[in-house]
């Protein structure tokens, strides 16, 4: 059985996606979960974590020129269209920081001057939780490459769901359009979008939209804070309609998540009770149901 | 002098702090917006648009009849972004190009030249008569999010506006550090919770890596939680601004208005902040 994959996304950072996320893994009852939201991996904060497994993640190359092979022709220098290589009065030098790993130098370079050395951006965890396995990532400050980090985690979080037949992989995403938001993605079974009802939680929104419907995946939005200006429900599901999304539902502005948060759980595990719980577990039964349902025709 | 406005994460008011500084100082200032792949500054701006262009970056085209299937061209590629395709040639994935010309720098006959591509746009527009808000924005489904937070900062100011203002991308990877690379002073908005936190330790990090020095602006100050009050304190790390948690902001903003709409009160205090970056910058010993 291939296991489904629901990535929670947002286009616009800070509408709630973690927190809804950390409710979800409290919900969903057997799941492997992926902190995709490297740039910001805030998830293991409201799941008490035991990591495992920590490993250094090589995100690819940097050049490095040795100063004793280098003829200071400056061929690469001319070549590398990022700025990455600078003179000093040591001669040429690659800036670590602004090389993209090309590797256009290393093949120009008429004396073999220049080093091909694996580049890390940071550091990949497998974490033991109450609420299942979790993969996520701290990056090093600056560190280039969170696509190819997302992407590496989601391929963990399947392996082990793979392994272990376990049917749901979770993935908290990370926030924009850009590369790491596509990496966290394409493929993915289901995209939930979490956005809020301000201008640009709106102008985000249809963004996010349109990657969504570029890569072809079916998605549900929620309104996170919905009641602070209710005219953007009708704009909202319009936009959705448009590019084949629904809203699948509305939660309030709501002081239970910071405090939630406070308390290192999530809001479903520290209000319980709360109306906000009930609407986040009505909102988790329908996705399930929705995904159940497309996993049986998928199988048809 | 260049100052950004940067968080760790997002959502923690970072744009609408930008705006509003920019709105107290719109006489002396004017705004880059570089969060490319969310650019949100406009929304909160009445602008009047003087013009756009676009940002291309270099793709290669195959000429079939040159290419002698060697595979050079793949194997040198570092981004996947090329794939060989039997009788065709090879195909160019080209959003997940990089525009290094490696490709076709190696191609042994020619069959490869380079093509522009659109992969976003650079719009200029004004505000309240003469301010400048210059606006980057990253096309649908491209990755090139550093180039063209490069390619707005390379933008020409008028020589009487003193200060460029950045709006920076949340994070803390590539893309913020493109953003904040060369700039002078950096103020991280940072919210009290612990995501906020975790984030803004992160932030301050990256910064202190890059040799950038910055001040702390805290948003949705709650009753009761003070955990980056007191770190900023026992570390000594300058808070320059303190914000409250409160509805009416959280509403204001929800009807396209910024910080400034919701505490008028804060223009003054927005334009000691800017002259507090100038200052720390002028007696920053590494000028
Ligand atoms: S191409 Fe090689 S030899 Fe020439 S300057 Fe660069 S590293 Fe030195
Ligand atoms: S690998 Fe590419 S980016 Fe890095 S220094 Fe060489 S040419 Fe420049
Ligand atoms: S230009 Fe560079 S990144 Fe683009 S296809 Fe050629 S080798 Fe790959
Ligand atoms: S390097 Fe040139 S000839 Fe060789 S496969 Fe690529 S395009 Fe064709």
């Amino acid at each position: 059985m291939q296991p489904q994959e629901l990535v929670i996304i947002s286009g616009k950072g800070g509408t709630g996606k973690t927190s809804i996320a950390a409710a979800f893994a409290d919900y969903f009852p057997n799941k492997v979960l992926a902190d995709g939201d490297v740039d910001a991996a805030d998830l293991f904060l409201v799941l008490q974590v035991t990591e495992t497994q920590i490993a250094e993640f090589q995100s690819g190359h940097i050049a490095e020129i040795d100063p004793d092979k280098c003829r200071q022709c400056g061929k690469c220098a001319a070549l590398c269209r990022f700025d990455a290589i600078v003179t000093s009065e040591s001669g040429y030098q690659v800036d670590a920081r602004a090389c993209e790993g090309c590797k256009v130098c290393v093949n120009a370079c008429p004396h073999h001057a220049i080093e091909w050395k694996e580049a890390f951006c940071g550091l990949w965890k497998e974490s033991r939780t109450a609420q299942g396995t979790l993969f996520h990532a701290s990056l090093y400050p600056g560190a280039e490459n969170s696509g190819k980090l997302v992407s590496f985690l989601r391929d963990k979080a399947r392996k082990k769901a793979m392994d272990e037949g376990i049917p749901l992989i979770l993935v908290d995403g990370p926030p924009g359009i850009g590369c790491p938001v596509i990496a966290s993605i394409t493929g993915a079974a289901r995209i939930l979008v979490v956005t809020e009802p301000t201008p640009s939680g709106y102008h985000d929104l249809e963004r996010v939209l349109a990657l969504a419907k570029h890569f072809q995946i079916p998605t549900h939005i929620l309104i996170n804070k919905a009641d602070l200006e209710t005219s953007y429900l009708k704009k909202m599901e319009d936009c959705a309609a448009k590019s084949g999304a629904t809203v699948i539902g509305q939660i309030p502005y709501s002081p239970l998540f910071s405090e939630a948060q406070q308390k290192g759980q999530s809001i479903l595990k520290a209000f319980p009770t709360s109306p906000e719980a009930e609407t986040l577990r009505t909102i988790a039964t329908i996705l399930k149901q929705k995904m159940d349902e497309s996993e049986a025709e998928g199988q048809k | 002098m260049q100052i950004a406005i940067a968080s760790g994460k997002g959502g923690t008011g970072k744009t609408s702090l930008a705006v509003s500084l920019f709105l107290a100082n719109r006489d002396r200032s004017r705004l880059l917006d570089c969060d490319v792949e969310e650019p949100n500054c406009h929304l909160f701006l009445a602008t009047r648009f003087v013009s756009r262009t676009s940002v291309e970056k270099r793709i290669p085209l195959l000429n079939p009849d040159l290419c002698k299937h060697c595979g050079k061209c793949v194997e040198a590629c570092q981004f996947n972004a090329l794939a060989e395709a039997g009788k065709a040639g090879i195909l160019v994935f080209e959003e997940l190009c990089h525009s290094c010309g490696g490709c076709t720098f190696v191609c042994p006959t020619g069959a490869l030249h380079e093509t522009p591509l659109k992969m976003g746009a650079i719009t200029r527009a004004l505000v309240a008569g003469k301010a400048e808000l210059i606006t980057g924005a990253l096309a649908i489904g491209h990755t090139e999010t550093p180039s063209l937070i490069r390619a707005v900062k390379k933008t020409r100011p008028d020589p009487e506006v003193a200060f460029t203002l950045i709006d920076a991308p949340p994070g803390t990877a590539c893309a913020f550090a493109a953003a904040v690379e060369h700039t002078d002073f950096v103020l991280l908005v940072a919210e009290e919770t612990p995501f906020g936190l975790h984030d803004l330790k992160l932030a301050i990090k990256a910064l202190q890596k890059m040799e950038i020095p910055f001040a702390v602006v805290l948003n949705r100050m709650r009753p009761g939680f003070s955990s980056v009050l007191e770190f900023c304190k026992e570390k000594n790390y300058p808070l320059w601004l303190q914000i409250p948690e409160s509805r009416a902001i959280a509403e204001t903003y929800a009807r396209g208005g910024t910080l400034l709409d919701a505490m008028p009160e804060l223009e003054e205090s927005l334009r000691l902040l800017l002259d507090q970056c100038a200052e720390a910058i002028l007696c920053n010993p590494r000028n």
